[in-house]
């Protein structure tokens, strides 16, 4: 879509956009082209000489065992975070759509944990999880339980799914219930004069036409669950016991930042770039169903 | 037509609800609790559900020092605090402003090459921190930026959301407010200015809300770009105090300083509810 009533002016818009294209090129275009860059070479330590190797950091990355660890390790964290999150933020939404008294009080009161930190959630989490002086990990191990995510590989995980997942509750939450509130209230009475139970309703009907909703959300926890979630990971476990915990993302902070290899971790961070623009490119089919330009 | 909602329904809605709302509230419950005890109660696994007497040492402890006995090389919260406080705000203001502007180019000007500038910011999506790391680090370093307020804000501020959304308002906005602008001889920064901003009060409110909390929750490009203790973000300075997580570690420090990091955001989320959510429903669309 175009404006019929522009504005006349040579230079004007490209000194309106020199700010926003100065931060992009060198703090976006020129880093990521390097990443390629060191994906596709091999470095001596010194940085002196540098070898074209084409694809050998993504064949030696993908062959490596610890890399598919970590491909585990995120599929196995991801589908949890993101099944925990959004089943649990369709639940209160469905049940908040509800015309119930207090509904506006409850709203507020569920939606505050988007804006905790997901390091700060992993700290609180920390706290009541903890084997000796956590009020829940305490008790675990009171009742028999051998409960300690330092040592144990699968407590550690779980911790930090619950941790994860606690604080995108809120997110899902919002956005189904504007998708629920956008649903006509017509369409489903019209179901109910046609016999339909609540449950009918609810399955027929309302997901459904909730579809678009879930379709993005998805794609948007998925990012979650494999970016934003570096926090909960770092603060919490470091990626152990082991590398219980080492997610994709983990992974090419300690092989990069602390491990300084450069080509493993470039390789690993474009794979990741195509799993984000992918997903990205997906959004946007969404973006262009929904909105109109 | 719809039956009214019989009571057994409602009982079972507010009791989900409810449930929902405990689950959110108990960690932060919990939280300032163990941020009223002493290090010795917490440590021995003794802490109760109830306050203990020691809030207002605590809390004055991680304010003005942030070390205890066991906590070590952290700064002062007040220090994180302002740093997160900088980098929040900073952070809204320079994304709101260098989109606004950027949109209103767009959207405004017809010009060469514009609708490849404006795919060069849409693409930036794609880039996330998180999948160039050590590049983006070295520029920074190269730059002389890191343990800088400027490394840590800069890279942050381009936005394509911000300018996308700017763009879908500023084409809503009709053709005859433009051209009766023009008539009363008003050039385009005029326009911008009395007319085009004024609109977009409500856009911006929202997104200073979202971007704020964006601003403050940082964690992966603040670890990388802050090595020295003042420099640190309060969120990194939680990570720093729990170090291996110790039984034997200041917990009553570490949960005092949680409570007050999470406050700010969380305040600006209740406070400024009707704009958060149309700040949040909006940008994503």
């Amino acid at each position: 879509m175009k404006r019929r009533a522009i504005f006349d002016n040579k230079v004007l818009p490209y000194a309106l956009l020199a700010p926003q294209l100065a931060i992009t090129l060198v703090f976006f275009f020129w880093p990521a082209g390097q990443a390629v860059f060191q994906s596709l070479v091999r470095q001596d330590p010194f940085g002196l000489r540098t070898q074209f190797v084409w694809f050998e950091n993504f064949a030696t990355v993908l062959g490596d065992e610890s890399y598919l660890n970590a491909l585990g390790v995120t599929a196995v964290f991801s589908v949890a975070v993101i099944a925990i999150a959004m089943g649990s933020g369709l639940l209160l939404a469905v049940t908040a759509d509800k015309q119930i008294r207090g509904g506006t009080f409850y709203k507020t009161l569920l939606i505050w944990p988007y804006a905790v930190a997901p390091a700060v959630a992993a700290s609180l989490w920390l706290f009541i999880f903890h084997p000796s002086i956590g009020l829940v990990g305490r008790s675990l191990n009171q009742a028999g339980i051998r409960w300690d995510y330092a040592l144990n590989g699968s407590h550690a995980l779980l911790l930090v799914i619950l941790a994860a997942s606690w604080k995108q509750v809120s997110y899902n939450f919002i956005f189904f219930l504007a998708g629920l509130q956008s649903i006509p209230r017509s369409v489903i009475e019209a179901a109910a004069v046609d016999g339909a139970g609540s449950r009918q309703r609810f399955w027929r009907v309302v997901f459904p036409l909730l579809s678009p909703t879930t379709f993005f959300l998805l794609v948007v926890n998925v990012i979650y669950a494999f970016f934003d979630t570096f926090g909960v990971i770092h603060s919490l476990t470091r990626g152990g016991p082991g590398k219980a915990t080492e997610t994709l993302i983990y992974k090419v902070y300690v092989d990069g930042v602390v491990n300084l290899d450069l080509g493993g971790s470039s390789a690993q961070s474009v794979v990741l770039l195509l799993v984000v623009i992918t997903l990205t490119a997906l959004q946007f089919r969404y973006v262009e169903q929904r909105v109109h330009y | 037509m719809l039956a009214g909602p019989r009571l057994s329904a409602n009982w079972s809605a507010h009791l989900i609800l409810l449930l929902g709302v405990l689950i959110f509230v108990f960690p932060v419950y919990v939280a300032v609790i163990g941020s009223t005890h002493d290090v010795g109660t917490i440590a021995r696994g003794e802490m109760p559900l109830r306050p203990g007497p020691y809030a207002i040492e605590n809390y004055q402890q991680a304010w003005t020092s942030g070390e205890g006995e066991r906590v070590k090389g952290t700064a002062p919260v007040s220090r994180m605090m302002l740093n997160s406080l900088i980098m929040g705000s900073v952070i809204a203001a320079g994304k709101i402003a260098v989109s606004v502007i950027s949109a209103f180019a767009v959207a405004f000007f017809e010009f060469p090459l514009r609708m490849f500038f404006f795919w060069m910011i849409f693409i930036t999506l794609m880039l996330p921190v998180e999948v160039r790391i050590i590049p983006t680090y070295k520029v920074i370093a190269d730059l002389a930026m890191t343990n800088t307020y400027q490394g840590l804000i800069v890279p942050l501020i381009a936005s394509a959301t911000a300018t996308l959304i700017f763009r879908q308002f500023f084409l809503t906005v009709p053709d005859e407010l433009v051209d009766a602008a023009k008539i009363d001889g008003a050039g385009p920064m005029r326009f911008f200015w009395s007319i085009l901003l004024p609109l977009s009060s409500s856009t911006i409110a929202a997104l200073a809300v979202i971007l704020f909390i964006y601003g403050w929750n940082q964690y992966l490009w603040p670890l990388l770009i802050t090595t020295s203790r003042e420099m640190n973000t309060i969120v990194i300075g939680i990570t720093k105090m729990i170090g291996t997580g110790d039984a034997q570690t200041d917990w009553q420090l570490i949960m005092a300083t949680s409570v007050l990091a999470m406050l700010p955001p969380v305040a600006v989320v209740v406070l400024m509810q009707r704009w958060f959510v149309k700040g949040l429903t909006e940008t994503e669309k």
